[in-house]
C-alpha cells in the first residue's frame, strides 16, 4: 500500500502529484478544517464505496489519533444485508460511534407514509434532517461527487443548509481558493464533501491502490433478481417481485450502494476490483443513470431532493 | 514501498498521470458551451445515457441537433433562463492527463463566478468570437485572469469558419490580445484558431487552417506544464489541527497537521512559528501514516518538531531562513462576491489560511473599472462583482505573503459577521504583476522568479 507521493527523480517536474493524491491531499485538507472549526461534526456512513472511501481518508487524516467525527447512517429499512454487516464490523474494528436514523421506524410510527411505488429513497429526507437538528450536527460529511449528476455539479465543497436543512442553489457561496467559509447560524448546518473532485474511475483507483476492503456486492455474483423497468433488483421482502415480474438467476453486480427497491445491478463477470476498474473505463453508462430509479424521475430529480434536504 | 495499482495490468497509465484544474470564460454567445460539449464529447466523456437525456429534453423542444448546453446547465433556474448562472465543475480525462473543469458564465453580472473558478485554475480559456474580436468582455476576463494570476491563458479564436479560415482574422485578434495581456502581466498567452461548432482544432487538428502549426486546445491542455519546481519557493506551512492520541500506544504523540501551502519541508529544517516568533526544528514528517525525510506542496501531512512550544490552529510554520513578515496591516486588491455591499468602517472578518480574525476596513482608495482598467478614486463603498483596492487593519498580526508570490498564502476572505456571508475574495499586495513591475521593478521581479503556482 502506498500513501506517500515519490519523487519522479530525471523528470522535468521532481515534485509532481500525481492525480490520485492530489485528490487525496485535497480531501484530508477538508476532513481537518472541519474538525479545527466545528463543533460537532458527523460522516454520513452507508456501506457505500463513496463513504468507505471517506471514512479511510478520515483515518488517514487523523492517524495515529481516532477519527473525531461520530457516523450516522439513514438506514431504509431495505438495505442490503451484506452491506448492514460490513457497516457494523467496520465501526467496530475502528471503535467508532454510529447513528442510525431509521425510515422503516418513522413508517411504522406513522411519521412517513410508504410510496406507491415502494422506493424508500425519497423518505430518506426526513429522518436524516430530524436526526441533524436531534442530534445537533453542525457539519455532516457526504459522499457526494460532483461527476454523479448535473445538479450535483453544481454543488460546493461546503454547502450552507438553513434550518430546514434546505439548499438553495442561488444563495450559494462563492469558494475561491482553498478558504471554505464553515461559519453558519445556530440551527443551520453545512454539508461537506470531501470527494466533490472525485470520479466513479478515481474512487475505484484509490480503493485499488490503497488495499481497502468493499462489501461483497460491488463484485460479480450470482443472485435472483427480476427486471423492473429495465433494471436488475434483488428479489426480496421489500417487496419483489410483483405479479408478473419472474425472477431468475443471473451475474451480476452492483455499482451503488442503496435502497433495494430502486438500486439496480449491472450484468458483470467482474469478481476482482483490476476486473471492476476495466469494466467502468470502458462504460458507456454513468453510475447513477444506469443503476438509480429515483434520478430518473424528472429531469430535476436530483435538484428537488436535494433543495429539500437529501443527500 | 510498491503501489497496488503496479498489479493492475495495464491500468499503470491511469494511475501515473497528473492534474490540471482549467477555467473557461466567453460572452454568452462566443460558443463556450459548443466548447465546453465538444471537449467532453471528443474526448469521450459524455456517456450515452447523459447525450440521450440531452437528445429527449432538445427534440421535445422542437430544437434539431442535441443542445450541448443541457450537459452543463444543471440547474432549474438555468434551463428556463438558458443560461448559467453559476459555476459547475466537469470531470474528463484522456490518457495523458485527468481535467476539472470550472465552467462559469459569462454574463457581466457574475464576474465574481469567474473569480471563482479562476481562483483554484492552472490555466483559463478565454473565448472570443472571431467576427467581433477583442470587446469589452474578453478585457475584462483576461483582466480576471491577471488578477488571479492564472499561469497560463488560451485565446481561443472561436467561430473561424465564419470568417472563412482567414489567417489575417486571427492574427490580428491575438497579436491585440496579447498585447493586453502581457501588459496585465499574464505570463504566458497561446492563442487557437478554433471552430468549436465544427471541431477545428478543438480535438483534432483543422484541415482548414493549414497555417497554423500549433496544438489543439486538448493537446494543450494535455501538455502545458502544471507541477513546477517549488523548491526555489519559501515553503508556508499553515496548521491546521494539531493531533494528540493521548492513547497508551502514542502517549507523547503531538502533531501539527496541514497543508503545505508552497515549498518544501524537510527533517531536520530549523523553523519559526508564526506569530509568535517561536523556532524549533522539524523532527519527523508524517504524510498520511508513513514516515517521510521530505513533502512537498500541496501534500497534506503532520510535521513533528523538536521541541514542545504552543502551537495551534491558524500559526504558520516556515523555515527560519525565510520566514515571511507579519502585519496587521493589510492592502489588498479585493473582488466583491456579495450582495450586500462593504463599505469603509465596516467591521469583517478575515480568513486567511487556517487562521480567522477580525479586521476593520479601512480605506478604499480606488475600484477598478475592467473595461478600460482605469481606477475610479474614493469609491466609499464596493457592490457586488466590483474590483477595487482597499486598506484593511487586522485585529491579529497575519503572516501574509503577496499574492503575487503565493496564490495559496497571498489570498484571504472577507466575512460578514452577522450572518457569515463571503463578502470579498482578496488579494494582498499588487493588483497586476505589469504594475508591480513599474513600481518596484528589479527587487520584485527577483523575488518573482521560481514562484509561480
Amino acid at each position: 500500500m502506498t500513501t506517500v507521493a515519490h519523487l519522479h527523480e530525471g523528470t522535468d517536474a521532481p515534485y509532481a502529484l500525481s492525480h490520485l493524491d492530489a485528490l487525496e491531499s485535497e480531501a484530508v485538507h477538508i476532513f481537518r478544517e472541519v474538525a479545527g472549526e466545528f463543533e460537532k461534526p458527523v460522516i454520513l456512513f452507508s456501506g457505500g464505496k463513496d463513504s468507505i472511501v471517506m471514512l479511510h481518508l478520515a483515518l488517514k487524516a487523523f492517524a495515529p489519533a481516532p477519527v473525531p467525527f461520530t457516523l450516522l447512517h439513514v438506514d431504509t429499512g431495505h438495505n442490503f444485508p451484506e452491506v448492514l454487516e460490513y457497516r457494523d464490523r467496520t465501526v467496530e474494528k475502528h471503535g467508532l460511534r454510529l447513528h442510525v436514523a431509521s425510515v422503516q421506524e418513522y413508517i411504522d410510527a406513522g411519521k412517513l407514509r410508504e410510496r406507491p411505488d415502494g422506493t424508500r429513497n425519497p423518505l430518506q429526507t426526513v429522518p436524516l434532517t430530524e436526526a441533524i437538528q436531534q442530534l445537533g450536527f453542525d457539519a455532516v460529511f457526504g459522499g457526494g461527487r460532483r461527476d454523479e449528476e448535473k445538479a450535483r455539479a453544481k454543488e460546493r465543497v461546503f454547502s450552507l443548509r438553513d434550518e430546514f436543512s434546505q439548499w438553495d442553489p442561488r444563495r450559494q457561496r462563492p469558494e475561491l481558493w482553498q478558504l471554505y467559509n464553515g461559519r453558519h447560524a445556530p440551527g443551520e448546518h453545512v454539508r461537506v464533501f470531501p470527494l466533490s473532485n472525485w470520479t466513479e474511475l478515481d474512487v475505484w483507483q484509490y480503493i485499488a491502490r490503497e488495499g481497502i476492503e468493499l462489501p461483497q456486492i460491488y463484485f460479480a455474483h450470482e443472485r435472483e433478481v427480476f427486471k423492473r423497468s429495465g433494471m436488475w433488483l434483488t428479489a426480496g421482502e421489500w417487496g419483489g417481485p410483483k405479479e408478473g415480474e419472474t425472477t431468475e438467476k443471473r451475474l451480476i453486480r452492483y455499482r451503488t450502494v442503496g435502497d433495494m427497491s430502486c438500486t439496480g445491478a449491472v450484468d458483470s463477470d467482474a469478481t476482482t476490483l483490476d476486473a471492476v476498474i476495466t469494466e467502468i473505463a470502458a462504460s458507456r453508462l454513468t453510475e447513477r443513470g444506469a443503476t438509480r430509479a429515483d434520478d430518473k424521475m424528472s429531469e430535476a430529480a436530483m435538484e428537488d431532493r436535494k433543495r429539500e434536504g437529501y443527500f | 514501498m510498491t503501489s497496488t495499482t503496479d498489479q493492475v495490468a495495464g491500468l499503470d497509465d491511469l494511475a501515473a498521470t497528473t492534474l490540471l484544474r482549467f477555467a473557461t470564460a466567453g460572452s454568452v454567445d462566443d460558443g463556450k458551451s459548443t466548447l465546453v460539449g465538444r471537449l467532453l464529447h471528443d474526448s469521450k466523456s459524455v456517456l450515452t445515457d447523459q447525450l440521450e437525456a440531452v437528445e429527449a429534453v432538445s427534440a421535445r423542444r422542437g430544437q434539431d441537433a442535441p443542445d450541448l448546453a443541457l450537459l452543463t446547465d444543471g440547474l432549474r433556474a438555468e434551463r428556463e433562463q438558458g443560461i448559467t448562472i453559476d459555476v459547475a465543475y466537469r470531470y474528463f480525462a484522456t490518457a495523458r492527463r485527468r481535467f476539472i473543469l470550472a465552467d462559469t458564465p459569462g454574463h457581466v453580472q457574475y464576474t465574481r463566478n469567474m473569480v471563482t473558478g479562476a481562483s483554484t485554475a492552472d490555466l483559463a480559456v478565454v473565448l472570443v468570437d472571431a467576427r467581433n474580436g477583442v470587446i469589452e468582455q474578453t478585457r475584462r476576463h483576461a483582466a480576471v485572469a491577471a488578477l488571479l494570476r492564472v499561469p497560463h491563458v488560451v485565446l481561443a479564436v472561436n467561430k473561424m469558419d465564419l470568417v472563412g479560415y482567414e489567417e489575417t482574422v486571427f492574427a490580428k485578434i491575438a497579436e491585440e490580445f496579447t498585447a493586453y495581456a502581457s501588459d496585465l502581466g499574464v505570463p504566458e498567452i497561446t492563442a487557437i484558431p478554433i471552430s468549436a461548432l465544427a471541431g477545428d482544432n478543438v480535438v483534432e487538428p483543422s484541415a482548414h487552417m493549414d497555417w497554423y502549426g500549433g496544438p489543439t486546445v486538448l493537446e494543450h491542455l494535455e501538455t502545458v506544464p502544471v507541477s513546477h519546481d517549488l523548491t526555489a519557493c519559501p515553503a508556508r506551512f499553515p496548521v491546521q489541527y494539531v493531533i494528540r492520541p493521548q492513547t497508551a500506544e502514542h502517549p507523547d504523540y503531538r502533531g501539527y497537521a496541514g497543508q503545505i501551502a508552497s515549498g518544501v519541508l524537510r527533517v531536520g529544517e530549523a523553523v519559526t512559528v508564526l506569530p509568535s516568533g517561536r523556532t524549533s526544528v522539524i523532527e519527523g514528517i508524517d504524510a498520511l501514516g508513513e514516515s517521510v525525510d521530505i513533502a512537498w506542496a500541496p501534500q497534506s501531512v503532520t510535521v513533528r518538531l523538536r521541541d514542545d512550544i504552543d502551537i495551534s490552529r491558524g500559526d504558520l510554520i516556515a523555515p527560519s531562513a525565510s520566514a515571511p513578515a507579519t502585519t496587521q496591516d493589510v492592502e489588498a486588491t479585493v473582488c466583491h462576491v456579495a450582495d450586500q455591499p462593504l463599505a469603509v468602517g465596516a467591521r469583517v472578518l478575515l480568513k486567511h489560511t487556517t487562521r480567522t480574525v477580525k479586521a476593520i476596513v479601512k480605506e478604499i482608495p480606488s475600484r477598478l473599472t475592467l473595461d478600460d482598467l482605469s481606477q475610479h478614486p474614493e469609491p466609499g463603498q464596493l457592490v457586488a462583482n466590483d474590483i477595487g483596492r482597499v486598506v484593511v487593519r487586522t485585529a491579529e498580526p497575519l503572516a501574509l505573503d503577496a499574492y503575487a508570490d503565493s496564490r495559496r498564502t497571498g489570498s484571504f476572505l472577507l466575512i460578514d459577521p452577522a450572518d457569515g456571508t463571503t463578502l470579498a475574495a482578496g488579494m494582498a499586495g499588487e493588483a497586476f504583476a505589469a504594475h508591480a513591475h513599474e513600481a518596484e521593478a528589479e527587487a520584485v521581479r527577483a523575488d518573482d522568479a521560481g514562484w509561480d503556482f
